[in-house]
């Protein structure tokens, strides 16, 4: 087996280093969200660039191996950004590169905004990917409501490279607000902290950041400038009875708060493993309760709950039986061998699951094993 | 409309399988007399008909597992049914088929509040469920024209949307779990109160899938606060171009709208006759509106109205009151309404890059003149989703047909604009032919291998959004 990293410069060699391929490949965008099947390394980074950015239309087309960074700008330079806030891995993994466009795609990657923007594959509405038996197909397109035909594009993100290598990416983009503030409720526990969260996100005020952790409860609230300042003071109003809430109205301090909750960077530099449960809010505290983690992170309104334990933990096995799934995001290659890096499913769904796998790539050439 | 011949086999075991049909449901759930039958003939395309073998209206997802069971094991095919709006003929039976209509499944399960979600059977209509979350102050975002009648089963399988879509977006975006029954009658339980999915996004796919991978019986759904209030500012033009154009100034402005509607003259005279909402007589009217607090709407309406004079509108006219709101909404909501007056009509529902908007609407110009079928237009302009309407008079012999020619005339337009066939209604048998103009082979395989997995004989509504050439091997294997 050769180290050396497959790197097509287009779609038509992208394939036929897929028909190629003897054995398993490790699907590579930037390298930077871990997890990655074994087998040669097969790169999609040569395969970058922007195609299509239409302000007026809301529509950015880019190739999967344009670096995160350079979509980011290009969309800034218009006053807009990808609504879903996508995590940086690297401080929590402790990878380097640069992350791509399809990494992202490929691993769903949606950050605080999800409860109000959604995720990912919410803003995305086209797909261009390369198939296990080296066939490339195109779902979706550039325009933002489309029923023609399977939505293969939802499949298609977070699916991690097991159903095709993706070459092309068209995403929904909206407004960057002219400003945002955080306000902050100190002290409250966990119970208290997700209650606050509920009664903001039940407000009409449009909260697009809900998060718990540290002893900080903290909400965002996005917008033109005297509408965030509206809002936030209607919302301190309506959360009167959890505490008297400070606001941060700086906006280059609040963006701080919001990177850190969205790379987990508190534990960054922790020893231990690293989980996400997601679940429905409310459930959110008990989890908490039963992980018994060193340290917890509630975002998502109290639904998405990072846990930090010690390293080999089995979490599964300490909460039971619950509603909803966690995955082990950085833990060593070995706790995630022997724990599975995904929740398992119901029977039913990972015999579709594997039915579709077996049908995108029948030789199991494509990240095998990763997602099941 | 072709359709494929019906498979005698099945034909011929009408009575042995309406009496199977017997032993798993009440009586009363199953319906094989022909004049009753009658009555699912169609949905709203209803220039196409065809009673179907029996229909079954189960009240549990138990039933309906026990009916696909059943079927599957007959080699029955069955087409899945919400309340029969769909306007491309999704739910259309086939004389060889058993329509399972989900309307006895109507329930509220579970209301959450703190969760914002709410929990229903499928056959729940989808205005009764913002009804049902009204008095804590949430509603369901996506409101297709039909919410009265429509179910959230077919809302699922269409993947329908609204006109408040721009901003909260359509079925899809606000899905967070299903119950589903697979043909062969096992109940799979996908997503859930959670906002997202562990492994493959299985339920992002379900959704849109028209009622070929399986039958939907219950839904988690995402409920959002109503907001403080809602303006809108009608704004009258001179030409369909220029009205294009401030479209995409107002989305550049960063201000987000919840809807931006537009009408043509043809369709602003008709809605003029019928719903007198007070229109001005003009080439092309917007509708926008926007949603927060007083002080939140005058300062987005104000940055809309500077966009607006931009483009020298013929009037514009904003809303002082919850009554004149009503009546500049009045007349776009009366739009199918008003056509239907004039005659018969095609709803077309392409969608198009928004910058190509005054482009494609010369184009519907020019081909209209073609095939001398007057076309009025009424659509979701932020999404780029129209609706051309086609006139037609189905009662001159051939008109139809040259109606739909023209139809897919626009749609191929829409798709060479780099566009879409459909936004929001669907492929079902109306656009099934068509799907060869968007997509490649390798395209449409892929998706078929989708149900190939999940329907592997092809029974669930097997004649729908694939062209039949291009599913022959699949369905006659079945
Ligand atoms: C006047 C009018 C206005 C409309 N406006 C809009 C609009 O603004 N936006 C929009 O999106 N649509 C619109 N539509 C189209 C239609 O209302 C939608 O497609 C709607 O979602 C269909 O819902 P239904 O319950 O009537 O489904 P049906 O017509 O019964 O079925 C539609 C499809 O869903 C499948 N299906 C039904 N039930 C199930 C189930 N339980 N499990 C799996 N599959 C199932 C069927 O097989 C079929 O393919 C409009 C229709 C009319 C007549």
């Amino acid at each position: 087996m050769s180290a050396a990293v497959l790197t097509p410069a287009d779609e038509g060699e992208l394939a036929e280093a897929i028909r190629d391929a003897r054995g398993g490949l490790r699907i590579l965008g930037g390298g930077t969200r871990g997890a990655g099947a074994p087998g040669p390394a097969l790169s999609v980074a040569g395969i970058a660039g922007v195609t299509l950015h239409e302000p007026g239309a809301l529509t950015l087309v880019a190739r999967a191996g344009t670096p995160l960074a350079d979509v980011e700008a290009a969309l800034v330079e218009e006053g807009q950004r990808l609504p879903f806030e996508p995590m940086d891995h690297r401080a929590l993994l402790g990878t380097e590169g640069a992350p791509t466009i399809g990494g992202v795609v490929a691993a769903n990657v949606s950050g605080p905004r999800r409860i109000q923007a959604g995720a990912c594959r919410d803003s995305l509405i086209g797909v261009r990917f390369v198939d296990g038996t080296g066939a490339a197909i195109s779902n979706g397109g550039r325009v933002m409501k489309n029923v023609t035909g399977y939505d293969l594009v939802k499949l298609m993100a977070g699916s991690r490279g097991t159903l095709g290598v993706l070459t092309e990416l068209s995403f929904k983009v909206l407004p960057a607000p002219e400003t945002e503030a955080t306000l902050i409720l100190e002290g409250l526990s966990d119970a208290q902290a997700v209650a606050a969260l509920s009664a903001a996100l039940g407000t009409p005020f449009e909260v697009s950041g809900a998060a718990h952790g540290a002893g900080r409860t903290v909400l965002r609230i996005e917008g033109f400038t005297d509408s965030v300042a509206y809002r936030a003071g209607r919302l301190r109003t309506a959360l009167a009875r959890f505490g008297d809430a400070t606001a941060e109205d700086d906006p280059e301090r609040s963006r701080a708060i919001w990177r850190a909750i969205r790379d987990v960077t508190d534990f960054a530099d922790r020893p231990g493993d690293v989980w996400r449960v997601s679940v429905k809010p409310t459930d959110g505290p008990a989890i908490a309760a039963r992980a018994g983690a060193e340290e917890t992170l509630f975002d998502w309104g109290g639904g998405l709950v990072w846990l930090l334990v010690p390293a080999g933990t089995d979490l599964r096995a300490r909460l039971g039986d619950f509603a909803g799934h966690a995955t082990l995001v950085r833990a060593d290659a070995a706790t995630h061998a022997e724990l599975g890096t995904f929740h398992p499913e119901p029977a039913p769904l990972a015999a579709i699951a594997a039915g579709l796998r077996a049908k995108f790539d029948p030789r199991g050439v494509l990240n095998p094993g990763l997602m099941g | 409309m072709e359709m494929p011949a019906p498979n005698p086999s099945v034909l011929s075991r009408r009575a042995q399988i309406a009496a199977r049909l017997r032993e798993v449901l009440p009586a009363d759930a199953v319906i094989d007399d022909p004049v009753e039958t009658r009555a699912y003939e169609c949905d709203a395309l209803t220039a196409y008909r065809c009673p179907p073998l029996a229909v079954v209206l189960p009240a549990s997802t138990q039933e309906v597992a026990a009916v696909l069971r059943l079927c599957n094991r007959e080699g029955v095919p069955v087409v899945p049914r919400g309340a029969g709006t769909s306007l491309a003929g999704g739910s259309m039976p086939t004389q060889d088929s058993v329509v399972l209509g989900v309307a006895r499944m109507n329930a509220v399960l579970e209301t959450d509040y703190d969760n914002r979600t709410i929990r229903v059977q499928a056959g729940r209509t989808n205005l009764s469920l913002s009804d049902a979350v009204a008095e804590g102050g949430f509603f369901y975002a996506p409101d297709p024209s039909s919410q009265l009648a429509c179910a959230i089963a077919g809302n699922i399988a269409m993947n329908a949307g609204g006109a408040h879509c721009l901003k909260y977006g359509v079925t899809t975006n606000n899905l967070l779990g299903a119950t589903v029954v697979l043909m062969d009658g096992t109940v799979t339980e996908i997503g859930g109160a959670h906002l997202d999915a562990p492994g493959l996004d299985l339920l992002g796919v379900i959704c849109g899938s028209e009622g070929q991978l399986g039958v939907v019986t219950e839904a988690v759904l995402r409920i959002l606060p109503a907001p403080e209030g809602a303006r809108p500012v009608l704004m009258a033009f001179d030409s369909s171009e220029v009205a294009g154009a401030c479209v995409a100034d107002i989305i550049r402005a960063g201000v987000l709208p919840v809807a931006i509607e537009f009408m043509d003259g043809p369709c602003i005279r008709a809605c003029e006759d019928f719903a007198h909402a007070g229109y001005p007589d003009c080439a092309a009217l917007l509708i926008v509106e926007v949603e927060g607090s007083e002080a939140e709407i005058d300062m987005q309406l104000g940055l809309i109205k500077q966009v607006a004079r931009g483009h020298s509108p013929q009037e514009v006219r904003e809303s002082a009151s919850p009554e004149e709101s009503a009546a500049i909404w009045k007349g776009r909501k009366s739009a199918f309404g008003a056509m239907g007056r004039l005659g018969d009509y095609i709803c077309l529902d392409g969608t198009i890059p928004v910058s190509a908007l005054p482009q494609v609407l010369g184009r519907i110009g020019a081909l209209s003149q073609e095939y001398g079928l007057r076309v009025a237009n009424v659509f979701h302009a932020g999404d780029g989703n129209m609706h051309p309407l086609i006139l037609f008079d189905a009662n001159t012999p051939g008109e139809l047909e040259r109606a739909e020619a023209l139809g897919a005339e626009i749609l191929r337009a829409c798709v060479a604009a780099g566009g879409c066939l459909t936004g929001e209604h669907g492929v079902g048998v109306e656009k099934r032919d068509l799907m060869v103009d968007q997509f490649s082979a390798a395209d449409m395989e892929a998706q078929m291998r989708v149900k190939d997995v999940f329907d592997p004989r092809w029974l669930l509504n097997p004649a729908k959004v694939f062209p039949l050439a291009q599913s022959q091997a699949r369905r006659a294997a079945g």
